[in-house]
């Protein structure tokens, strides 16, 4: 049984816990043993885009030493992994670039490490239900996540209405939401309208940062979306609920 | 100096006016799709593979001439001089004005047409030249819609992307008075041909044509300039005296290399296998030719080109200008290019424009990305766009010009983040408080610190206790 560190992300671990469970219940149901290092926090990511390049490398490193002892890391975002794979290598020099690179080649965004290194066919959900998904773009043009989250919805019996512009940014972008408000709003405005268009009643993506974005828009916009994140519904977990939603 | 003054500082309230101008919405919805589909049918019918092949050659290509720009440099000057024609070094936007101008007076010119040509923009030839008395003439279409509306172009290839067909008839209404004023305006057809007899004219009238050059090619000492209209052959052409202004990093080695070129900027830029007019031009007429200019100039631009070469920069000098960055990115398709506040917008221009006027003019450009990645997924030159701007980012960092909540707040994160006891307990409480603020509603319409976010988005709040305090008490 494959021993699979849980890297939990900054914003599934404050804003959306049941992510983190449904990951974990996945990643048991296809066999693996999953451990939650402590010494996590976040993968640095608002470090390294404002600039700050040496707080990022130091997070790096913490990151590095508290998980490539397992066989695998797997983390519920796109965003985060990527971070992982693609730029610790070159945050780092030296040794340390040497650890970054081991580091990188055994992270994996969740529904790609259930596809491509396990080669799971499906998963026990039954979720019929209609949705449409938004391609985050980390996960999409950094790791080549687009067909294995479909997959698996399929296999969960979600039929998926594929939205105008699936593969457009919603305007999230880490800080840049922050910084230029306006433009972020217009962004995830075409967003949320291309994802009710298509009459779906869950949109779906894999990473918070996006998924809350989108939430919050189309909630304001009165759109009638259930937003969740794709391991909620191929975990079984669409109880909860959705997103920015308070219990019914 | 009569260059444009940047507004790139201003970019935020740029991009306010734009996102509330209905007009410039309408245009760039009626953009987006049509760059971004008809890209990707060229690349598709050309084979993905073909395709990315070429975009790895003609990245290896430009590398290569990047490593030895000084050779190539003075082997296309040799073979220029050779045909007749001279070569002028500019440093400076300045000294390309005064290099242009001085020609221009010395072959008597009142009115100059200039084929389109962004290293002009750069160098603001068209102000200089009026306020010297010499009457610029743009010929592009788009070139010549905005020089009438009294505009900069909005995009490097498309310069009119930013008007409505509605806001063009009525411009060519208030500008033709020659015409009857009852005409059929109606379709894109009848603005075309109205265009066109109008610029007819002015080609004959012109004494010195300028325009700029898609490639200039060692091996044979020619300029390439590719358009649509067939105005650049006229601009050139016609006139008894032929500039062209070009950037020191245009070069090609060879007459093949150009075809190397040529095959993906036209699918990159317009979707086009090539361009309908591709035009290669060495020097002055020769005794024998029956027509072509008299004199052949060529303005070499640096303007602080050389200064990028050997820093993480460089590969920027690769860029064909064939705008398929911008239109596919979702910024510059939300604010257009104006917005962008200088003559190269979108994420190319995000890279480019801090290094041409600086990091303390420039440094919102290459904050305003989201990192998407779909530049650099499209650039035929394999240009890594947003990890030039995160070195752009990391530039202004060192600087201290990162404006000082946003040091602040991402000091106080990283503090956190790299105690992971005190991190644990801050967030609990943190995210407790704002689970209340939720009051079981699940978000919050105004959050203190996020006006930003909360004035047109809800924000949600945690779900629950956060998932590490959970988990800990569960195992």
């Amino acid at each position: 049984m494959p021993r699979v560190a849980l890297f939990v992300t900054c914003l599934v671990d404050m804003f959306r816990p049941t992510v983190g469970f449904a990951t974990v219940k996945l990643l048991e149901d296809a066999g693996c043993t999953v451990e939650v290092p402590e010494a996590q926090t976040c993968c640095g990511q608002p470090a390294w885009n404002s600039g700050d390049r040496a707080t990022a490398a130091e997070i790096a490193k913490q990151v590095i030493f508290a998980f490539e002892g397992y066989d695998y890391v797997v983390a519920p975002s796109g965003s985060c992994a990527g971070t992982i794979v693609k730029d610790y290598p070159q945050m780092l020099d030296g040794a340390w670039r040497k650890r970054a690179e081991a580091l990188a080649a055994k992270t994996h965004e969740v529904t790609s490490f259930l596809v491509d290194v396990l080669g799971v066919e499906g998963v026990e959900a039954d979720v019929p239900r209609l949705a449409t998904y938004h391609d985050s773009c980390s996960g999409l043009r950094g790791l080549g996540v687009k067909a294995q989250p479909r997959k698996l919805l399929a296999s969960a019996g979600t039929t998926l209405r594929e939205m105008e512009e699936a593969e457009v940014c919603c305007g999230f972008g880490g800080t840049f939401c922050v910084k230029y408000p306006e433009i972020s709003d217009s962004m995830v405005g075409d967003k949320t309208r291309n994802a009710a268009d298509t009459g779906a009643e869950m949109l779906l993506a894999g990473d918070l940062g996006c998924l809350m974005n989108m939430a919050g828009k189309a909630q304001r916009d009165g759109r009638g979306l259930e937003v969740r994140h794709v391991v909620e519904v191929l975990a079984g977990m669409t109880d909860t609920p959705a997103i920015g939603e308070g219990s019914k | 100096m009569t260059l444009h003054e940047p507004t790139t500082p201003q970019f935020k309230q740029n991009a306010h006016e734009a996102l509330r101008d209905e007009n410039l919405q309408s245009a760039l919805r009626g953009a987006r799709n049509g760059f971004v589909g008809k890209r990707a049918a060229a690349r598709a019918k050309l084979g993905e593979d073909e395709f990315d092949g070429l975009r790895d050659a003609a990245r290896d290509l430009k590398n290569h001439v990047l490593a030895n720009l000084a050779d190539y440099l003075e082997a296309y000057e040799g073979k220029v001089t050779a045909a007749g024609g001279h070569v002028h070094w500019a440093e400076t936007a300045e000294d390309a004005q005064n290099i242009v101008l001085d020609i221009c007076r010395k072959a008597g010119a009142k009115t100059v047409n200039k084929g389109k040509t962004m290293i002009s923009e750069e160098c603001g030839i068209n102000d200089h030249l009026a306020a010297n008395g010499i009457k610029p003439v743009e010929t592009d279409l788009g070139e010549y819609i905005i020089q009438l509306r009294g505009e900069t172009p909005s995009h490097i290839i498309a310069p009119a992307v930013h008007v409505t067909v509605p806001q063009v008839r009525e411009e060519f209404q208030k500008a033709h008075t020659h015409l009857p004023e009852s005409r059929d305006l109606s379709g894109l057809d009848t603005l075309l041909s109205e265009a066109r007899g109008v610029l007819r004219e002015k080609y004959f009238q012109a004494e010195v044509g300028i325009t700029g050059a898609n490639m200039l090619i060692a091996e044979t000492g020619q300029s390439v300039i590719v358009t649509n209209e067939g105005n650049g052959d006229l601009s050139q052409s016609l006139p008894r005296v032929h500039i062209v202004m070009a950037s020191i990093e245009k070069i090609v080695p060879t007459l093949e290399d150009s075809s190397t070129i040529l095959r993906v900027l036209g699918r990159s830029a317009t979707g086009q296998d090539m361009s309908v007019y591709t035009t290669y031009s060495s020097g002055p007429r020769r005794a024998e030719d029956p027509d072509g200019p008299e004199e052949y100039h060529v303005v070499l631009l640096d303007n602080g080109r050389t200064n990028m070469l050997g820093t993480e920069f460089e590969e920027m000098l690769r860029c064909i200008r064939c705008g398929a960055c911008m239109n596919h990115c979702p910024v510059y398709q939300t604010v257009g290019g104006h917005a962008y506040g200088w003559v190269y917008p979108g994420p190319m221009g995000a890279v480019l424009t801090p290094s041409l006027i600086g990091v303390e003019e420039g440094g919102h450009l290459p904050n305003a990305s989201t990192f998407c990645g779909r530049c650099e997924d499209v650039c035929p030159m394999r240009i890594p766009l947003p990890k030039m701007m995160r070195h752009w980012r990391e530039r202004e960092f060192e600087k201290k010009l990162t404006p000082g909540a946003a040091r602040y707040g991402l000091g106080l994160w990283a503090f956190f983040a790299k105690r992971p006891g005190l991190y644990r307990a801050g967030t609990r409480l943190g995210m407790a408080a704002l689970r209340l603020l939720g009051r079981g509603r699940g978000r919050v319409s105004s959050l203190p610190l996020a006006g930003g976010w909360t004035a047109t988005r809800d924000m949600p709040v945690p779900s629950g206790d956060t998932f590490m305090a959970q988990w800990k008490a569960k195992r």
